[in-house]
């Protein structure tokens, strides 16, 4: 649609105003007696595909998230089950919200200088842009669990430790089922 | 005390029974209707047991929610004023029903109860006496709260109800002029006539179409829900109730509904045969093909109250239609809307049925 086209005067049809208010009435009716038939026919147990609505119910039914969507933060992990983090420090560096602390510790095995003592976020502050993933040279960072209900009462109860972030698995049924090759 | 104990009974079930769990019932069918009609599922989470019924635990669930809010009063609030406002416009959209009837004479013991609180002589100027008296509750309230944008509300409602009035009153003189009496039951009992060779009930829509148009418009007008709730206006003032909170906002809340069950029953009264089921008279079905199918008069009086109400459900479902489809009207198209369009129509219709019932005597 033209943007001049709302400033174009009312025809006489518009400002006789009936034949337009029950236009209206027709769309919105048509909605509802449609909805009303696919609500009752599911009811029913027959058509059971054909939905009465277009939103999900949410705790119930997920919708599906596409892969590149930046969720709950986790830790990889090496073949051995150690973290693959090296902390060189670059996601803490540039970290806009500067939620990420790294507290780094030598490794006993010496091709690898350095591991993180600690490694904490702090969801409380962390504004989800997504740089740690991007500036981390070792896949060390992802943003792939699938958690998105991330709430609690408490300030500390937003802090994720090292622990928590490498136990975190990806959480794969809550993505779209075939899989884009964007990655 | 004969008549205070039977006027009592009716009172408990037309005003308790019938309004206001009908009123109850608008919130969830308000919801609900809105959500079907825009693709959504609506208000379902409520549940006891588990048990959800379609969202009807909703209802409760809000009441519950009114009741325990905190009940808050502004600072430079006038309180006594403030206090009663709600109330007083509760009140009179309650007072309204006492004139409508909805049902013909039931029969008990061989004594006949009208079934209708009062039968007024000028039933209809008496309904639109009252209703004109609850813009008091809406103006009060929005005066006394300290507010500004509450009394810009509160301006808007007073003039939108003074302009309205004038035009719902002038449209249903056809109406009157038509049947004849201003009585309300005298004009559902005009309605159960039958014209056009006897096969058409003579209901007021029928005869009286552009009167029905214009009083339902001015009608939804009346009560101050969209397209007409410039009073309320929730995107730019947030209307005359803002300072109110918990059963007081409570109180304006359920008037809206009780307004919009009014209007339909009047609606109803007037234009849609009000208890009339077409062909059935005193004793039972008179078909025009001439055969007669008796029947008691409980089982009339059940018919009665059961068209009455499934008309009123009508009324109200196209009303909440028109109130999901349509956006608001400013506030110089309501004003030039009522004084240019509707009551020169009213005045119209008023001329071209007085023509035609002088021409068709």
């Amino acid at each position: 649609m033209n943007v001049h086209d709302k400033y174009k005067p009312l025809t006489l049809w518009d400002r006789i105003f009936l034949p337009r208010v029950l236009q209206g009435l027709w769309l919105t009716n048509a909605h509802f007696f449609r909805n009303i038939l696919a609500h009752t026919l599911r009811a029913f147990g027959v058509k059971t595909a054909w939905k009465g609505s277009v939103t999900y119910q949410y705790p119930e039914e997920r919708r599906p998230f596409f892969p590149r969507l930046r969720t709950m933060h986790r830790l990889t992990k090496r073949e051995d089950g150690t973290p693959r983090c090296v902390a060189c420090m670059m996601c803490e560096t540039v970290c806009p919200a500067k939620c990420i602390y790294i507290v780094a510790t030598e490794r006993p095995e010496k091709q690898i200088e350095k591991v993180p003592a600690t490694f904490d976020i702090d969801l409380g502050k962390c504004v989800f842009c997504g740089y740690c993933v991007e500036a981390c040279p070792e896949d060390a960072i992802r943003m792939d669990t699938g958690i998105i209900e991330i709430s609690s009462f408490t300030r500390n109860g937003m802090m994720l430790n090292q622990e928590m972030l490498l136990s975190f698995e990806p959480k794969k049924e809550y993505y779209v089922k075939e899989a884009s090759s964007a990655e | 005390m004969e008549l205070i104990v039977t006027t009592l009974i009716k009172i408990f079930f037309f005003v308790f029974g019938f309004v206001l769990s009908l009123a109850a019932l608008l919130t969830w069918v308000e919801r609900k209707q809105s959500a079907v009609m825009q693709d959504r599922i609506g208000a379902n989470r409520a549940a006891i047991l588990g048990f959800r019924a379609l969202g009807l635990f909703h209802i409760i669930a809000d009441s519950v929610k009114m009741f325990v809010k905190e009940d808050f009063t502004p600072t430079g609030a006038k309180r006594f004023i403030f206090s009663i406002a709600p109330g007083l416009s509760l009140f009179f959209a309650l007072l309204a029903f006492v004139a409508i009837p909805f049902g013909d004479t039931l029969i008990v013991n061989g004594k006949p109860i009208s079934l209708q609180i009062a039968d007024l002589d000028v039933g209809i100027l008496y309904v639109f006496a009252v209703m004109s008296m609850g813009v008091y509750g809406v103006v009060l309230g929005a005066w006394a709260s300290n507010n500004n944008y509450g009394m810009l509300g509160g301006l808007r409602a007073s003039a939108q109800m003074i302009s309205y009035e004038v035009a719902i009153g002038v449209s249903i003189i056809g109406v009157l002029m038509v049947f004849e009496t201003v009585s309300l039951s005298g004009i559902v009992k005009a309605q159960g006539h039958l014209m056009w060779g006897g096969w058409v009930p003579k209901w007021g829509i029928l005869v009286q179409p552009v009167g029905f148009l214009l009083f339902l418009t001015t009608g939804i007008a009346e009560t101050k829900r969209i397209p007409f709730d410039a009073p309320e206006g929730e995107s730019e003032i947030i209307g005359y109730f803002i300072e109110y909170s918990s059963m007081r906002f409570g109180m304006y809340f359920l008037t809206d509904f009780i307004e919009t069950i009014l209007i339909a029953a009047i609606t109803v009264t007037l234009f849609l045969g009000g208890w009339q089921v077409p062909y059935l008279m005193a004793d039972g079905f008179h078909f025009p093909w001439g055969s007669i199918w008796q029947l008691s008069n409980i089982t009339i009086s059940v018919l009665q109250v059961a068209a009455f109400t499934l008309k009123v459900a009508i009324m109200i479902f196209i009303m909440m239609n028109i109130r999901w489809t349509l956006p608001r009207f400013r506030y110089d198209q309501v004003m030039s809307l009522g004084w240019k369009i509707l009551l020169p129509l009213s005045l119209a219709n008023i001329f071209i049925t007085g023509v035609l019932i002088i021409l068709m005597r």
